[in-house]
């Protein structure tokens, strides 16, 4: 069991969370006008780098809210997590990413990784 | 088991609806059929712990952004601040307001349903958000005693020792498998609100939960 720190609610336990998935997916300006294989890309395919990646979890067995956590895939430690419209807190990391960075020392979102 | 499927029940509901039988008449709260359960369950002296349900409170859902200036109507109307953080709870006239989430908070009161909906319906306007009566979708269970905590804890993953939860706060967290609002209004006195369906299995669970503070009165 791992703890997942909600921006609304603080730290709760992981089974009060479901998953969604690979986070900052742009919706297509223009979806009538991908191919096929554009529209597939966009609903299909996804990063899966072994590291920090940034991913939308939901709080549903609390606030309901959604939002976004970058967890390591490798250790499920969560470096950060921010409210659905605010800017990442890991400022270096891209979606997907598989440069390994530590969270910061002051980031104080998640007070236990893997128990 | 099935106490509320009784001969007496089937009989009650076969009844042709007359003049003289009214909603309040056929109104049955969802754990009613539990109230002799609860009632003999009750443990006294130093592991003290009871519990009953105390039905058909009205409960109001409300979704309006805060700083808006709906909600500034909704306030004035509650007599309360809309409650800003998690497990915050504003004491308003007549009622009380939960916080579930930033934008969305459940009212509780004794107040008639359809009156106290539709002044907040009123309050918000025209504007985004809604309050909507939800009185049927949960009931309440009352525990209290020195071991309700300790019956609590077998099932809750919150922290509830005092330190971390307060007298005053309410939190949307588990009992069990059941989704529940848990909400401690004394030292030893917590409300806890399952969804009506899960009245009858909570109940139960409840029951067994308390049982081993029942053996220990009798050594
Ligand atoms: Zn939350």
């Amino acid at each position: 069991m791992i703890l997942i720190s909600c921006p609304n609610c603080g730290p709760r336990d992981e089974t009060e969370f479901h998953y969604g998935g690979q986070a900052h997916v742009a919706y297509p300006d223009d979806p009538s006008a991908l191919t096929d294989e554009e529209w597939g890309r966009y609903l299909f395919y996804r990063e899966n780098p072994k590291g920090l990646f940034a991913e939308r979890w939901v709080h549903s067995g609390g606030c309901r809210k959604w939002f976004n956590a970058v967890r390591d895939t490798a250790t499920y430690r969560i470096a950060a997590v921010y409210r659905i419209g605010e800017t990442r807190s890991v400022p270096s990391l891209a979606s997907g990413e598989t440069r390994p960075t530590r969270p910061a020392a002051s980031d104080q979102s998640l007070p236990g990784g893997a128990k | 088991m099935a106490e509320h499927l009784t001969a007496s029940t089937l009989a009650d509901l076969n009844r042709p609806a007359g003049p003289a039988l009214g909603t309040s008449d056929l109104r049955r709260s969802p754990a009613a059929h539990l109230a002799p359960l609860f009632a003999a369950a009750e443990v006294t002296g130093p592991n003290s712990v009871a519990l009953r349900e105390v039905p058909f409170l009205t409960m109001v859902g409300l979704r309006v952004a805060p700083d808006s200036d709906s909600a500034d109507r909704v306030e004035a109307r509650l007599g309360t601040q809309l409650p800003a953080r998690c497990g915050d709870v504003g004491i308003g006239t007549g009622c009380s307001v939960l916080w579930l989430g930033p934008d969305e908070f459940l009212v509780v009161t004794t107040a008639s349903s359809a009156e106290f909906t539709a002044r907040l319906v009123q309050a918000i306007g025209t504007e985004p958000g809604s309050a909507v009566d939800l009185s049927a979708n949960r009931t309440t269970f009352e525990l209290t005693g020195r071991a309700a905590r300790d019956v609590l804890e077998k099932g809750c993953p919150l922290d509830l020792h005092p330190r971390a939860f307060a007298v005053g706060s309410a939190y949307v967290t588990q009992l069990g498998p059941v989704p529940i609002i848990l909400w401690k209004t004394g030292p030893e006195t917590y409300e806890i609100y399952p969804r009506a369906s899960f009245a009858d299995y909570l109940g139960r669970w409840l029951l067994d939960a308390m049982a081993e503070f029942r053996a220990l009165e009798l050594l």
